[in-house]
């Protein structure tokens, strides 16, 4: 296998070599890309990196196109997505592709992020890649905000409302910071002015940068694996990691088929259910803003609904900002707060498996609950969810050092 | 995999893979681009934007010269008088293309000694041909500087006599451009389109 290695990484001539003498391009791509080994036994839940990947070029290709016809001005801006749908060739399509995108944009992370809970890829040395990951995390949040507003439907008007207002729980600097934010002393024009700036500039352009230091910080570390086995302490007389396989062409090619799958889900939502129902798109931003006028049912797009729902179990401006803030960012300290000696789910005991299952159906009960009305009873599963989610964190120093964890093998192996 | 799995590899079947899914990869992408590029063209709106539009006039006096926007694009409309008329043909000899036989520049109905459907009335683009600037109207004679009266364009010193026809020695390459248009009524042009009914 060096051989080929070898082979495919050689200076192909005097062109390369007239590059790498300024510019260390074979290096670059030796070692990220033909050279890095990563574990030979990933699975399925290891290729929605590659997507995120995928749905972030999707996005920024189909936000570009979006800017060239929309108009960021309270007048213009929903008639100018109108336009965009009906006037523009393939202007639907392009727009569809958008808002799909940031859904799948979620799905992906959301799923990437539970990868990293299942096999322990945030526990030393990955450390700092985790806490990389959630800041892409909060900036995609932020991201997907600002877009949201920017049709200038009741949904974006009236979301963005409730939102920005939560910054005005803060007691003292409260009402001014909501002030800043706004830029205005309601969303105004000059709010969507703004937001469209953070949308297409500010937010992508950290979101890019956050996530090239979250590869090289993967890259100094390497990848961990559904084993949870260090795959650099078994290296063979070459210096590669005996259970490593080059990242090109072997996990390229494997995540070729992930991509392609991936592709065909998407386009069947772009091309089938754009608006899935009302999840992707709201019904309700089909209308223009009305600033006389709330919507009956409001609910933030699904992606938010999780920690709407924990804001409002609260019965208290004040906490209910805290509390919906504090799960949003409690996730960060999960390297610290899981004391477990191994990493994967495969070595770990009853107890985290328990607690991992019970933390899946509570996230996806709380998402479910953030889109359904503030009725009594839903307030009240609200609640107990609420709680559930908190003690996952909170008491996960004390129950992940009480379970009962497996041994770990020396090299990585395969289950069936 | 050790050394002798390498030299099991089949590289010519392999070779057909990776170039098989190269270039459905690359059909896709070309797919793909299409949506993206039409998105570029003119939209629904601009094509509505740039339907054609009519002129009167039916008020205009002889040498009276009025400026009209088609598709944004600046158009001149001149009423000829008789002596303007006469003029046309005297400074043939220092025009590049006296005749109209750059095809491009104007429809087939205007390739003649006026450059116009009716002589009187003269349509043409205000588009200098050299980089698109606008000339300036100058119908004064004045014999003394070899001026018969036409188009100048102040950019780069480009002239016209007063069929939009290009002198020599200018920088402009062409005659002005003649955009399509047809008499509705007498008193009535419609430019940017010279079929169909209005």
């Amino acid at each position: 296998m060096a051989r080929i290695e070898a082979e495919v990484g050689k200076p192909q001539g005097g062109f390369m070599k007239w590059i790498d003498d300024r510019f260390p391009l074979t290096a670059t791509l030796k070692y990220h890309v033909t050279e890095y080994y990563a574990s030979k036994n990933f699975n399925f839940w290891y290729v929605f990196g590659v997507l995120a990947f995928v749905v972030l070029a999707i996005q920024l290709v189909t936000g570009i196109f979006l800017t060239m016809n929309y108009k960021p001005a309270a007048v213009d801006a929903f008639a100018s997505v109108e336009y965009i749908m009906r006037d523009v060739e393939w202007g639907w399509l392009i727009r569809y592709m958008h808002s799909t995108g940031a859904s799948f944009f979620f799905i992906v992370v959301y799923l990437h992020m539970f990868r990293a809970m299942l096999y322990g890829s945030y526990k030393k040395p990955r450390e700092l890649i985790w806490i990389i990951g959630m800041l892409i995390f909060f900036v995609l949040m932020a991201e997907g905000f600002a877009g949201y507003l920017l049709p200038w439907g009741q949904m974006s008007y009236w979301g963005a409302q409730v939102i920005i207002s939560l910054f005005g729980a803060i007691p003292g600097v409260g009402e001014a910071l909501v002030e800043i934010i706004r830029g205005d002393y309601s969303i105004s024009d000059i709010t969507l002015n703004r937001f469209f700036a953070l949308h297409v500039i500010v937010l992508p352009l950290i979101l890019i940068g956050l996530i090239f230091v979250h590869i090289v910080a993967l890259h100094e570390v390497g990848s961990n694996n559904p084993d949870g086995v260090e795959i650099k302490k078994n290296k063979g007389a070459d210096g590669v990691p005996l259970d490593g396989i080059a990242f090109h062409p072997y996990h390229t090619s494997k995540d070729l088929v992930a991509i392609i799958i991936f592709l065909m889900i998407f386009s069947s939502v772009v091309f089938f259910a754009p608006d899935m129902g009302g999840y992707f798109l709201e019904h309700a931003n089909f209308e223009p803003a009305n600033l006389t006028a709330t919507p009956e049912h409001i609910a933030p797009v699904w992606y938010f609904t999780p920690f709407y729902a924990i804001l409002r179990a609260v019965p208290d401006k004040l906490w209910g900002f805290i509390l919906f803030a504090l799960a949003v960012v409690l996730p960060v300290f999960l390297p610290w707060l899981d004391r477990a000696r191994v990493k994967s789910i495969r070595y770990r005991g009853w107890i985290y498996k328990s607690a991992l299952s019970v933390f899946v159906v509570t996230f996806l009960s709380l998402g479910w609950l953030g889109t359904q009305p503030a009725d009594d009873i839903y307030v009240l599963a609200a609640r107990i969810f609420s709680v559930l989610y908190f003690a996952f964190f909170l008491l996960m120093p004390y129950y992940t050092a009480i379970d009962k964890t497996k041994p770990v093998p020396d090299r990585v192996v395969y289950h069936g | 995999m050790n050394e002798d799995d390498v030299d099991r590899i089949d590289r010519n079947r392999r070779h057909f893979l990776t170039v098989a899914t190269a270039v459905t990869g690359a059909v896709g992408a070309g797919f793909v681009a299409v949506p993206f590029l039409s998105s570029l063209k003119p939209s629904a709106r601009a094509q509505a934007l740039g339907a054609p539009v009519e002129v009167p006039i039916g008020s205009m006096a002889p040498g009276e010269m009025i400026r009209v926007l088609w598709r944004g694009r600046l158009v001149f409309v001149l009423r000829r008088s008789d002596e303007m008329l006469e003029r046309l043909p005297e400074g043939i000899g220092d025009l590049k293309d006296p005749n109209s036989e750059v095809v491009e520049q104007q429809p087939e109905y205007a390739a003649n000694a006026t450059r116009s459907v009716q002589p009187e009335y003269l349509v043409v683009e205000g588009s200098c041909t050299h980089l698109g600037c606008a000339p300036l109207e100058d119908f004064e004679v004045r014999p003394a500087e070899n001026w018969g009266g036409g188009f100048f364009c102040p950019c780069h010193g480009s002239k016209f006599d007063l069929a939009g026809r290009v002198y020599r020695g200018v920088p402009a390459p062409t005659n002005l451009r003649v955009p399509p248009h047809r008499f509705v009524r007498d008193d009535l042009i419609l430019i940017g389109q010279d079929t169909g009914a209005a």
